[in-house]
């Protein structure tokens, strides 16, 4: 008993009362371009890129934010330091092409709200998270979206066992030939209405294992992602903030 | 710096003939020398495999290799020592060379190119008409990896558990082997997410050796900063799991809520929260200075209060200790057998810690004790995580006492030494983590093994829950806290 209570009183507050107002300290976010010119035919950000994310053929610069790790070896590689990482944690699109960023496109556009998914799910979001071929990031931070500092059951968005009770399925991981067909079963299983949540790179574009032979991912060319959550993984308030901007969901933090 | 944990060695010095190579190794394992990794790859000869077998004896490192004829194939050690089951397994699938009489020679990770490959595992049957099976996975009830786990049950109680793996099987290596091999630090913090650092840092160690680069004591120290607040986060989420499978659920949300400030530092100092970008070859790249400094001690003072008093709450509660307490038992003679590691060994009474037993000169400035429990059950791997998540908090903070502020730095990396092979363990989390890089005569990456505590340790759970009622499988399970992406690579 009174240890339950010491626990209680050493919990204190976690909450954070207002997920869509929220500053990060120290995370390497959103990329940002400083409006210097590339040396004549350098491609120094573009060899070290792990994830081949980065474009220099025609100029400007393009970083793909469907494939990029935020690992930050372009900014360490470039030598008139043009490429930096904020501490911008709102990455996600509705639109594959959405995620494309560099000079003159500061960050993703905002998230279009689908009135269809809003209305079908606005007040009550069932999620169904198969991982194939994850590495645990994603799955960790898709978890942590549950737990008592982000607490996204706030919003009635809650991770469920069966993909009978789901109406969207969270995917991680770039996609394993050996997932393939546990994928589709799960999709199958999952009533009308339904979409599809791409988080992180991995599964958005394969991420560093796009080349890999050992991936199957004619899943997701049939069924387009209605939204991309970039990251290696994901912070979990880049995967809240794009749920709610797609549900058009825009609550304050309760009233204290 | 030196350190005891790398091995380099020219692979011309390795070399030993077939007969003298098992002769020897059967005699040094039975001798107590502990395996570390014994691996496959093709040799210069079409029609031979060149295994390598690396061993841990009296604080040191050694790697012998030999080549056996493909068609052929060699006679399985595994029979005698068990503990070398995964990696005959491996070598068998990866390369069709079969370790003879060995006894259980069943797929490790499916690494085929059949799309239906999965639906073809040689399941053990256990007969009798009152026997039922129940199938679990790929995918699990929870955010988790996928993996099949099929029970044999007799009523409640199990008899015998097999783990089907591979599902996340994403051929790691072979992308490891297609580019610049000093810029794989991002995609090696990928084999096993969790353990990123544990990674990282062991791909640093053999790749600075091979490089005749030498870490300072600084960057040594930095590493050690990022590894040991991955432990400490990863234990907390694991206390966590186990506290929310237990219906514990103000010991799931503490423990949950207490590790999001761990893993909160590691993002302040190197940007990712858990610790992408920490380790790089050569390189201290996250400095940390005063304000930096301040705020991990802060961190860490908080983390020594709170989880003391979580702690104390979950350890006393009955319920609690009525359900850890004899359940999953892996008794050490079965841990040795099998050769477990890391953490689920020394909850076995095995003290098997690289920090302890391969120390270099940080660990000899700054000694780790390998820590272990004698009952081998969910409680021991439970109450051992709370001892270790105590013992790195405060080693922590003798480390920033010595280490009060960390520069950034830089040092190039040369050429690679030819026709070289390091071998690297570092000791994360869950266990020692093992890469093995080895250089062709042009100083090109010719092999790269990989190997996460998860391969030797699964067998271990499959042994925990014969004989405990199957609804406790998800206590077992989660007091192993096993990776299926490191495993399946």
């Amino acid at each position: 008993m009174f240890g339950a209570l010491k626990v209680r009183i050493s919990q204190g507050r976690q909450y954070i009362p207002d997920l869509r107002r929220v500053t990060l300290k120290g995370f390497r976010g959103l990329p940002a371009f400083q409006p210097v010119p590339c040396p004549e035919a350098c491609h120094a950000c573009v060899d070290a890129c792990p994830a081949a994310a980065i474009s220099v053929a025609e100029p400007p610069v393009r970083l793909d934010l469907g494939r990029c790790m935020l690992c930050g070896e372009c900014a360490v590689a470039c030598p008139e330091a043009k490429l930096s990482f904020s501490t911008g944690h709102r990455l996600a699109s509705s639109r594959r092409d959405g995620l494309v960023v560099g000079p003159g496109v500061a960050a993703p556009p905002a998230v279009e709200v689908s009135a269809a998914l809003a209305r079908a799910f606005g007040r009550s979001l069932r999620l169904r998270q198969v991982s194939a071929g994850g590495c645990a990031g994603c799955e960790l931070e898709l978890n942590a979206t549950s737990n008592v500092n982000f607490d996204v059951g706030r919003y009635g968005i809650e991770f469920v066992a069966s993909p009978r009770h789901a109406d969207a399925l969270v995917l991680t991981g770039p996609l394993t030939r050996n997932m393939a067909a546990a994928v589709e079963l799960a999709y199958e299983a999952m009533p009308e209405p339904k979409f599809v949540i791409a988080c992180g790179a991995c599964a958005i574009s394969g991420g560093p294992y796009a080349a890999s032979s050992t991936l199957d991912r004619t899943f997701l060319r049939r069924f387009a992602p209605s939204l991309y959550v970039p990251g290696c993984p994901p912070h979990p308030l880049t995967i809240v903030n794009g749920i709610l901007d797609l549900l058009g969901i825009d609550l304050r933090g309760p009233a204290r | 710096m030196t350190t005891a944990s790398t091995l380099l060695a020219p692979v011309r010095d390795l070399a030993a003939g077939p007969r003298e190579f098992f002769d020897r190794a059967a005699a040094r394992l039975a001798a107590g020398a502990r395996p570390v990794t014994f691996y496959g790859q093709p040799a210069d000869d079409p029609a031979s495999l060149t295994l390598t077998l690396v061993l841990e004896e009296e604080g040191r490192l050694s790697a012998t290799r030999t080549a056996v004829s493909r068609e052929k194939g060699f006679h399985a050690l595994t029979r005698k020592f068990p503990a070398l089951h995964a990696f005959e397994r491996e070598i068998f699938e990866a390369h069709g060379v079969k370790p003879h009489d060995h006894p259980w020679l069943k797929p490790v990770r499916f690494s085929g190119p059949e799309p239906r490959q999965m639906d073809r595992y040689p399941f053990y049957v256990v007969e009798g008409a009152q026997v039922h099976e129940v199938a679990v996975g790929p995918i699990h009830a929870g955010v988790i990896e996928p993996g099949h786990f099929r029970f044999m049950c007799l009523g409640e109680v199990v008899h015998h558990l097999e783990i089907q793996l591979g599902y996340q099987h994403r051929g790691v290596e072979r992308l490891l082997l297609q580019r610049e091999p000093r810029a794989l630090a991002p995609l090696v913090e990928t084999i096993a997410g969790d353990s990123s650092v544990a990674h990282a840092w062991a791909y640093c160690d053999a790749l600075e050796a091979l490089a005749g680069l030498q870490a300072g004591p600084d960057v040594e120290a930095s590493r050690a900063l990022g590894l040991e607040l991955e432990r400490i986060a990863m234990h907390l989420g694991g206390l966590s799991g186990i506290a929310g499978d237990l219906a514990f659920l103000q010991g799931a949300a503490t423990y949950g809520r207490l590790r999001t400030t761990a893993i909160n530092t590691s993002m302040l100092v190197c940007g990712s929260r858990f610790g992408r970008g920490w380790a790089r070859p050569g390189a201290l790249r996250p400095g940390v200075d005063a304000e930096k400094a301040a705020a991990i001690r802060a961190a860490l003072a908080l983390l020594a209060r709170d989880v003391a008093i979580v702690n104390e709450h979950l350890l006393s509660a009955r319920s609690v200790q009525h359900r850890l307490h004899g359940v999953g038992v892996v008794r050490r003679e079965q841990a040795l057998e099998i050769g477990l590691v890391g953490l689920a060994a020394r909850a076995s009474g095995v003290a098997c810690d690289a920090r302890a037993s391969l120390p270099g000169d940080l660990h000899a400035a700054h000694p780790v004790r390998a820590l272990t429990e004698r009952s081998g059950d969910c409680w021991a791997r439970t109450v051992l995580r709370i001892r270790e998540i105590d013992a790195s908090i405060r080693w922590l903070g003798g480390l920033l006492d010595a280490h009060p502020a960390l520069a950034p730095s830089a040092a190039p990396l040369g050429a690679l030494a030819p026709d070289t092979l390091a071998v690297a363990l570092r000791e994360g989390w869950r266990g020692e983590v093992v890469h093995c890089l080895e250089t062709d005569g042009q100083g090109r990456l010719r092999h790269y093994a990989v190997q996460d505590p998860s391969l030797r340790n699964w067998l271990g759970l499959a042994l925990a829950v014969r004989g405990n009622e199957i609804s406790d499988f998800p206590i077992c399970n989660k007091s192993f806290d096993l990776s299926y992406c490191g495993n399946d690579l």
